[in-house]
């Protein structure tokens, strides 16, 4: 059966791409950022994952509001990005994994996720970014992929409990893939920010730090709250932490904090990062 | 009672829900448009005739052409759609957020450099005081 090696989490400010692309890792303002990186890099060197599934939030680019599904999932050999209209580079197709594809869409609609499935499907941003970031340098990363997508576009969103349950039964689905594949979840986006109305430039640092220490000592601490509450605390688009959420929650077992990052700001967001391993 | 909408209550915040959604359905799918470079050449050339394409309300057309981003969200925008439109305009996130904040751009950009916007005062209605949300993110905690 597959192995679930552990799960990275990470901010996706589209920013993060302009910044590759005109190679400004080192410049004082980026390098808290992208220094936070490092650690992870090694131990993807080390672990050599054959998959990724992640789990972020489309912006527009593959789902509008015409048609919004709440959970999706993407089922086609090759993912493509494309113009989202704010000037970053279009990266290179990333390759799919259609068996774990719909061995994920049969479990989840067996545990009774009413998911949608995208035989075609753009990743934006939220999608691109962070493979940038984990596999850097602009070459395809060396993983198969499996995206899945949570609304956090349109109220009203899945709560944070229902993002839970849906992560350990991503969890459970992988575990129950006969493969002998090594799979990383990743969740996108996230921590605290909130880009819109007088309120934009809201920061919850407290909060943050609180909520990454939670997904190491006690995972579901977060979904105590509703999706009110989480707007109120970490900003209306902070509530992407439901990404983190659902990919920690995928992790079977005992696990171990590798490395982790804060740094404020990136644009007007508080970027983290958390690589937590399965201790087998 | 709780309140039907109790997002309401978090000041200086327009979550997107149903009814804005509805609302601002065309204002969005125009934005959307914006993602091919042609169109954001026709855009720029003629902002009007572009926005006529959509039977968008004179209100939203008047939120598009004076780049008044708190009046688009009011009247059904999206943060993540209307980027397009700042974006075409060449303008960076952090200088579109500001301009809903009435910070000045540099005011924005340092108060994100010392960790970004208090939450202390900045979470309910009821904290506003003087009709302001707060901006120094280096108030004490008591």
């Amino acid at each position: 059966m597959a192995k679930i090696i552990g799960c990275i989490t990470t901010t996706h400010v589209p920013s993060i791409g302009g910044a590759i692309a005109k190679k400004l890792q080192n410049d004082p303002y980026w390098s808290p950022f992208f220094d936070g990186f490092k650690p992870v890099h090694a131990w993807l060197k080390k672990v050599k994952p054959d998959v990724a599934v992640v789990i972020y939030n489309d912006h527009g680019l593959n789902f509008f509001l015409d048609k919004l599904p709440t959970f999706a999932v993407g089922a086609a050999s090759e993912y493509r990005h494309a113009d989202e209209g704010w000037g970053i580079p279009v990266v290179a197709p990333f390759r799919g994994d259609l068996d774990l594809s719909w061995h994920l869409i049969n479990t989840l609609v067996d545990k009774e996720f009413d998911i949608t499935t995208c035989q075609e499907m753009l990743v934006d941003h939220a999608f691109t970014i962070p493979m940038s970031l984990l596999w850097p340098g602009g070459e395809s990363p060396p993983v198969r992929a499996v995206p899945i997508c949570i609304n956090t576009v349109q109220f009203p969103i899945p709560s944070a409990r229902r993002s839970y349950k849906l992560g350990e039964a991503i969890g459970s689905a992988i575990e129950s893939w006969d493969s002998d594949a090594k799979v990383l979840v990743m969740g996108t986006g996230g921590l605290s920010h909130q880009l819109d109305g007088e309120r934009a430039g809201f920061i919850n640092k407290e909060f943050d730090l609180k909520f990454m220490d939670s997904l190491i000592k006690q995972p579901d601490w977060a979904t105590q709250y509703s999706s009110t509450e989480l707007v109120e605390l970490v900003g209306s688009q902070g509530v992407e932490l439901l990404m983190w959420l659902a990919a920690r929650a995928a992790l079977p077992g005992p696990v171990h904090k590798v490395h982790s990052n804060y740094h404020i700001p990136i644009s007007n967001t508080a970027s983290g990062l958390m690589l937590i391993e399965t201790v087998h | 009672m709780a309140l039907e909408k109790p997002y309401k209550d978090v000041p200086g915040t327009t979550v997107f829900d149903a009814e804005l959604a509805r609302m601002g359905y065309h204002l969005n799918q125009f934005c959307m448009s914006l993602m091919k470079a042609e169109n954001r050449e026709k855009f720029k050339a003629d902002q009007r005739a572009y926005l006529d394409q959509w039977p968008m309300s004179e209100e939203q057309k008047q939120g598009v052409l004076t780049r008044d981003y708190n009046r688009m969200i009011a009247a059904g925008g999206n943060i993540y759609f209307l980027s397009k439109i700042f974006s075409s305009d060449g303008q960076s996130f952090e200088l579109a957020a500001s301009s809903m904040t009435g910070m000045t751009p540099e005011e924005y950009r340092q108060m994100m450099l010392t960790g970004g916007r208090t939450v202390e005062g900045n979470r309910h209605l009821s904290e506003i005081k003087d009709g302001k949300l707060k901006t120094n993110a280096s108030v004490e905690k008591k």
